[in-house]
């Protein structure tokens, strides 16, 4: 049976087999906590989803787990050890608003390659093949800002996967696409997942989270509300914030 | 007396007629500047960018420093170089001081800072927008300035222009440490105030005709630059 995702005591992290955990990671800022003690694990090769309401610390613990903010306290594991370069770059992140080099859809490819040290034949190889994935092979010489939301978004993923990470985080990449780019979107990341790429997605689709969870982080006011199997927290919720969260109520600290 | 139409016509004159002695002032004038401001871009560029993209103790000193160091005198400049090229000076032996290299050196000190102070503040936008994807790459320091700076070059091209601008147009500090001699040292402005001071007003009105025409014809080459390239590169 594969790990799922728990919001566990100290203890319980350090012996999980993950990928990437959290020990009572925190993050202060501005005199508040906006990351509260919040221990998880993400297990290998699993699609876990961050849900909760705005403001819960979502976006926040992407970037504290990915490393791109340094937490106030606690520790981030990566296979049981504190994360190195080395780690981080076995890492990815799309954004919600996806960053666009200066530069055409290739030259944005050729760049995350040639950060990984990349070159010549086998990197004009592998852009070839991401622009053809993400299917964008027709605008590879096109100016990647003039591209559509839906299709600065797709080269935004191709470029994350095209050094081929192991874990993907994705902070809400179809929250501003239509129906036919957020089913590109989904395809994209579902193909990764296929290759055993592990990701952690923020959502706040219901539908997308039945489409493409297999895990739930529950987050309410910078805490772990509920985490566990999609089915058993958006089936059965056993806090009442992912409650009135999948009943569609309107929940916050003060009602509870 | 002549008339200002008088001398307007006879500048046109020595510029029609173009010798040897006006394409020798005009060619160390562009050396000299152009130099300078290659220079100063090769200095400028990658510390601007390093204050601009990063971190670190002393930064906002430094940022004063750069943008304080914009409005140099070319005058205390000049002296500052004059002290150190002289005989006595530290560098004396190099025998520089009333040459061209002194002048491209006085004039490097005076651009550098706007080269440097105004690619931190476009870099340091420019930074903003990208910081979290390079951060999330895992670049390395030089990577991100580099990276920068070639996303930044069609912006980066309006600094080397104002850099070249106060470059072209400077008279006090290469007068002191080129000391205008003919044939040598003698170029554009340093000429204008000689010629001006003796009376000379034909060829002093040439030579500043001459300033504005190469200073219009360079930002226009630059902007036609940047416009193509912009169009073909980015929204």
């Amino acid at each position: 049976m594969r790990d799922t995702v728990m919001d566990m005591t100290p203890a319980k992290v350090a012996t999980q087999d993950s990928l990437l955990a959290a020990r009572d990671l925190c993050f202060h800022a501005g005199g508040k906590r906006l990351i509260d003690k919040v221990s998880v694990a993400i297990p290998e090769g699993r699609r876990t989803l961050v849900m909760g309401a705005n403001g819960a610390g979502k976006s926040l613990l992407l970037r504290l787990l990915h490393g791109l903010l340094p937490a106030t306290s606690g520790q981030i594991l990566w296979q049981g050890a504190a994360p190195d370069d080395r780690a981080r770059r076995t890492q990815a992140m799309v954004f919600q608003r996806p960053v666009m080099l200066r530069r055409s859809v290739l030259a944005n490819l050729n760049f995350a390659l040639s950060v990984h040290g990349v070159r010549g034949a086998e990197r004009a190889e592998q852009a070839a093949r991401a622009l053809d994935m993400a299917g964008l092979s027709d605008l590879a010489r096109h100016p990647a800002r003039v591209l559509s939301g839906g299709e600065q978004q797709r080269l935004a993923l191709a470029r994350a996967l095209i050094c081929q990470p192991r874990l993907l985080f994705l902070d809400e990449p179809t929250s501003s696409l239509d129906p036919a780019s957020t089913q590109r979107i989904e395809d994209l990341i579902n193909a990764a997942h296929g290759r055993g790429v592990t990701i952690v997605m923020i959502t706040h689709d219901m539908g997308q989270a039945r489409r493409m969870g297999d895990e739930v982080i529950f987050l309410h006011a910078g805490q772990v509300a509920e985490s566990g199997p999609i089915d058993q927290v958006l089936g059965h919720p056993k806090s009442e914030a992912a409650r009135a969260w999948t009943q569609g109520r309107l929940y916050t600290s003060s009602t509870s | 007396m002549f008339s200002f139409s008088d001398i307007m016509a006879e500048a046109l004159a020595l510029i029609l007629n173009w010798d040897r002695n006006l394409s020798e002032i005009v060619i160390l004038s562009l050396r000299v500047t152009l130099t300078a401001v290659l220079l100063s871009c090769l200095i400028g560029l990658p510390l601007g960018a390093l204050v601009g993209a990063f971190r670190f103790p002393g930064r906002a000193l430094v940022t004063v420093v750069l943008n304080a160091l914009m409005g140099l005198p070319p005058v205390v400049v000049g002296l500052f170089v004059y002290l150190m090229l002289s005989a006595s000076g530290p560098f004396g032996p190099l025998q520089l001081l009333y040459t061209p290299a002194a002048m491209i050196i006085a004039q490097t000190i005076l651009v550098t800072p706007i080269v440097a102070a105004l690619t931190k503040q476009v870099v340091e936008d420019l930074h903003g927008e990208y910081a979290e994807q390079f951060a999330s790459m895992g670049l390395r320091a030089y990577q991100r300035v580099t990276a920068l700076l070639w996303d930044a070059r069609y912006s980066l091209m309006t600094v080397a222009l104002a850099g070249f601008g106060r470059a072209v147009a400077e008279v006090g500090a290469v007068l002191i440490v080129g000391g205008n001699i003919n044939h040598v040292t003698r170029v554009m402005t340093t000429t204008i105030a000689l010629e001006t001071s003796k009376g000379n007003l034909e060829l002093a009105l040439a030579l500043g005709v001459l300033l504005l025409v190469i200073a219009l014809l360079v930002n226009a080459v630059v902007m036609a630059l940047r416009a193509s390239a912009v169009r073909a590169a980015y929204a």
